[in-house]
């Protein structure tokens, strides 16, 4: 009893120790590199190439906010998780920011003490069916096999669904999303069910992609977005505005072609106020004044960064629905620069 | 000889036949045949099957392999050249093999300094794998490690240099004190070694590493199945001596080191290895300061160590439970003490009878080596379960990539399996 009362306190003296240490802001600055954690790998979200550079969409974020903070979008560390490993790598310091597809939800917000700085991916749960099924809605899916990774969020929002559509299936529970892919393929299972983005990324590595379908139906809501520690909250503003500034210049049409034109002086007064040409939104954030330049300079804005890894033309072919701006439909809307 | 003989019967053979060859049923090829494969009608049906199962089996692999396509730069492009026939896509392994062998950070201008630390491996293993070698090639394997470590981690000489001359003077202590006083030998040694290298390390200037003449590597950096190697290597070698220590420790009257080695085997072989691994990558981060962390690399050897240790032990404790009682005895009458009495008469024998665990553990743990990627390390499964197959090109190959892997791992499982049946034949002194 007493022992544990005493680690106890030592933990927590640690934890304390950890949380009043300088902000990350400095340390990072003071490192001159930041030390991003992203997914071991995950089709056009991050993974190396033959060079052994990381590249993707959510390593995009990392190189964005190294950019904005110190100048460089190439001064990062990228530090690989796993599902188990992210949120401890987090809490412990090992990393300043996680941005590895993590779904936003509750209590990982509130309970695990992280902040999550936005969305950069509004992901949701969908299915996938062989053409040759002649499926073209969920709801048809009466009696239907359906392959499910065992333990995740996907699996009960999937008995919910069938259940309030009052139809039945039967589960074929599974480990991995490579064994998912030869179960399916193997016409263990007749369904598919995971992330769209996922789903799309699966099929884009079959042998006749065409032969498959991606239903209509999205049954969860999944917002992805890169976290900080809870308490940093200059930090976190750091973070989270870095990925404003690339959804902004989205929306107010600057892209990596026009940038420098653009940083010359325009007469937009937020275009200026972004690119540092007018105002001190760079000093508030305790960051140069041509911190947004940077970061846009990086990748290009949010919809080149995801033209180039995830978009129609990539073999992940992701259409921008829910990630398109709030002008055409979709869900980002950056809060303004003022 | 009589010659009445010649005209009373009307033929005399006088010379030899030659002899016939023997029936086409007993000889070769086919004597064979029906003797092994067809000796009754169960026999025949069962060489059918066999015969038809095999022919499956190659009838399906040899087109994918003999197909195989080995100079794409993507999967996508890999379907395109095989036109939908069954075919391998071998391009990654052409591709990615550096990632493979590597991990995807090593320096590519660098990888001489690992493959030279492997051919001298081999050169420093000889002498404890073979005895037959001259004993003098043990000095080099002394010095390995510490060569192995400046090629492999780069950075300044000084770093091994001065971890070396703290075993040389630990050495020296113990070789000065052990004989009168194992106690004071054994601690001396240790509080040697620790100032030398605290003084060592106070010595080496700040930054020496960064314009050394091998660039430094972190450990983050290294993958592949050069870490497998390289944890397996390193794992093995260290919970041998370990292993033993705490079999030894086991049987001690002492009750002190019996208890503590009972715990340590006991608490170490309940619990599973990845949940060490998890302990050492996660947990471990939490109670040290964020810029003060011990290497990650160390952190997993220092945990698998334990872990094989543990069994090792075990396995040892059983070959000295097979000894009868009347070794201990002779050795006792014989008048030897005790570190003399292990040396010479029980480890030898014992250790003898543990060859085959002891191997069995040491497959094993290198094969528990791929266990590290779910802690995040790029191992040869780690880079193909992560990097490799979430990139664009290649992802949805996976029997080749899969395959590779197996193939690495069972040249080296099936090389170490048959050195320790050459092993028990060379140590067989038993009369048959």
């Amino acid at each position: 009893m007493k022992k544990s009362v005493i680690l106890g306190a030592m933990t927590f003296a640690g934890l304390a120790a950890g949380a009043a240490s300088a902000g990350t802001l400095d340390d990072v600055k003071a490192r001159g590199k930041l030390n991003c954690g992203v997914t071991t790998g995950l089709v056009g979200f991050a993974a190396p190439n033959a060079n052994g550079e990381w590249e993707g969409f959510d390593v995009a974020v990392c190189r964005a906010v190294a950019a904005a903070v110190l100048g460089d979008s190439n001064a990062v560390e990228f530090v690989p998780t796993t599902g188990k490993t992210r949120f401890t790598a987090l809490a412990s310091g090992e990393i300043d920011m996680l941005a590895r597809n993590t779904t936003w939800t509750f209590s990982r917000d509130v309970d695990l003490k992280f902040e999550f700085v936005g969305v950069n991916y509004y992901d949701g749960q969908g299915f996938m069916v062989p053409k040759e099924l002649g499926v073209s809605s969920a709801k048809e899916l009466d009696g239907a096999t359906v392959c499910i990774q065992t333990g995740t969020t996907t699996e009960l929002n999937l008995a919910d669904f069938f259940r309030s559509n009052n139809i039945s299936y039967e589960p074929v529970p599974i480990e991995t999303n490579a064994e998912a892919q030869q179960q399916y393929l193997a016409g263990a299972c007749d369904v598919y069910t995971t992330d769209a983005s996922g789903l799309a990324a699966t099929r884009a590595t079959f042998d006749d992609p065409a032969g498959h379908v991606i239903l209509p139906e999205i049954i969860s809501k999944e917002p992805l977005g890169p976290l900080v520690r809870h308490g940093d909250h200059e930090w976190g503003d750091v973070v989270r505005w870095s990925l404003n500034a690339l959804i902004a210049a989205e929306e107010l049409g600057i892209t990596s072609a026009n940038l420098n034109e653009m940083a010359a002086g325009t007469d937009n007064p937020e275009i200026n106020r972004l690119l540092g040409t007018e105002g001190t939104l760079g000093e508030m954030l305790g960051l140069s004044a041509d911190w947004a330049k940077n970061a846009i300079a990086a990748q290009g804005n949010y919809g080149e960064i995801f033209a180039k890894n995830i978009g129609e033309d990539t073999p992940v072919g992701l259409a921008r629905g829910l990630n398109a701006q709030w002008t055409e439909g979709g869900l980002l809307y950056a809060p303004p620069f003022r | 000889m009589s010659d009445t003989h010649a005209q009373t019967v009307a033929f005399v053979r006088e010379t030899q036949i030659p002899p016939a060859p023997p029936p086409a049923s007993e000889t070769g090829v086919v004597k064979w045949l029906r003797e092994n494969l067809f000796s009754n009608a169960a026999n025949s049906a069962l060489t059918i099957v066999a015969l038809a199962a095999i022919y499956m089996v190659l009838s399906n692999i040899l087109p994918w392999v003999l197909n195989g396509v080995w100079t794409t730069s993507s999967l996508a492009e890999c379907r395109e050249v095989l036109q939908g026939k069954t075919g391998a896509c071998f391009s990654v392994l052409t591709e990615r093999w550096n990632q493979l062998l590597y991990g995807f950070k090593y320096p590519g201008d660098q990888y001489w300094r690992p493959n030279l630390a492997l051919v001298l491996f081999l050169v420093a293993a000889a002498p404890v794998l073979f005895f037959d070698l001259p004993r003098k090639l043990l000095a080099f394997t002394a010095v390995y490690p510490f060569l192995a470590f400046w090629l492999i981690w780069g950075g300044t000489l000084m770093v091994p240099v001065v971890a070396l001359l703290g075993f040389v003077a630990a050495a020296a202590v113990f070789q000065r004190f052990g004989k009168s006083s194992f106690a004071i030998g054994f601690f001396g040694a240790i509080a040697v070694a620790l100032a030398v290298w605290l003084i060592g390390g106070e010595l080496i200037p700040e930054g020496a590493s960064e314009d050394a003449w091998l660039s430094p590597v972190p450990s983050r950096d290294l993958g592949g199945f050069m870490l497998n190697m390289m944890l397996g290597v390193t794992c093995v070698s260290l919970s041998l001596p370990l292993g033993i220590a705490l079999a030894l420790g086991r049987q001690s009257d002492m009750p002190l080191i019996k208890w503590i080695c009972v715990i340590f085997i006991e608490f170490v072989r309940g619990v599973p290895l990845i949940t060490l691994l998890f302990v050492a990558s996660v947990m471990l981060a939490y109670f040290f300061p964020p810029e003060s962390t011990v290497d990650l690399f160390l952190r997993v050897v220092i945990m698998i160590t334990m872990f094989s240790a543990a069994y090792i032990a075990e396995v040892i404790r059983g070959g000295l439970a097979a000894l009868p009682k009347g070794q201990y005895e002779a050795a006792d009458s014989l008048g030897l003490d005790y570190p003399q009495a292990m040396r010479l008469i029980i480890l030898p024998q014992a250790l003898k009878i543990s060859i085959p665990g002891i191997v069995n553990v040491a497959v094993g743990l290198f094969k528990d080596t791929t266990l590290v990627s779910v802690i995040s390390m790029f191992d040869l499964v780690g880079m193909i379960r992560g990097p490799i197959l979430a990139s664009t090109e290649w992802n949805g190959v996976y029997w080749e990539l899969l395959g590779f892997a197996a193939l690495l791992f069972f040249v080296v499982c099936y090389g170490i399996s048959q050195y320790s049946q050459w092993l028990e034949r060379r140590l067989a002194t038993d009369h048959h």
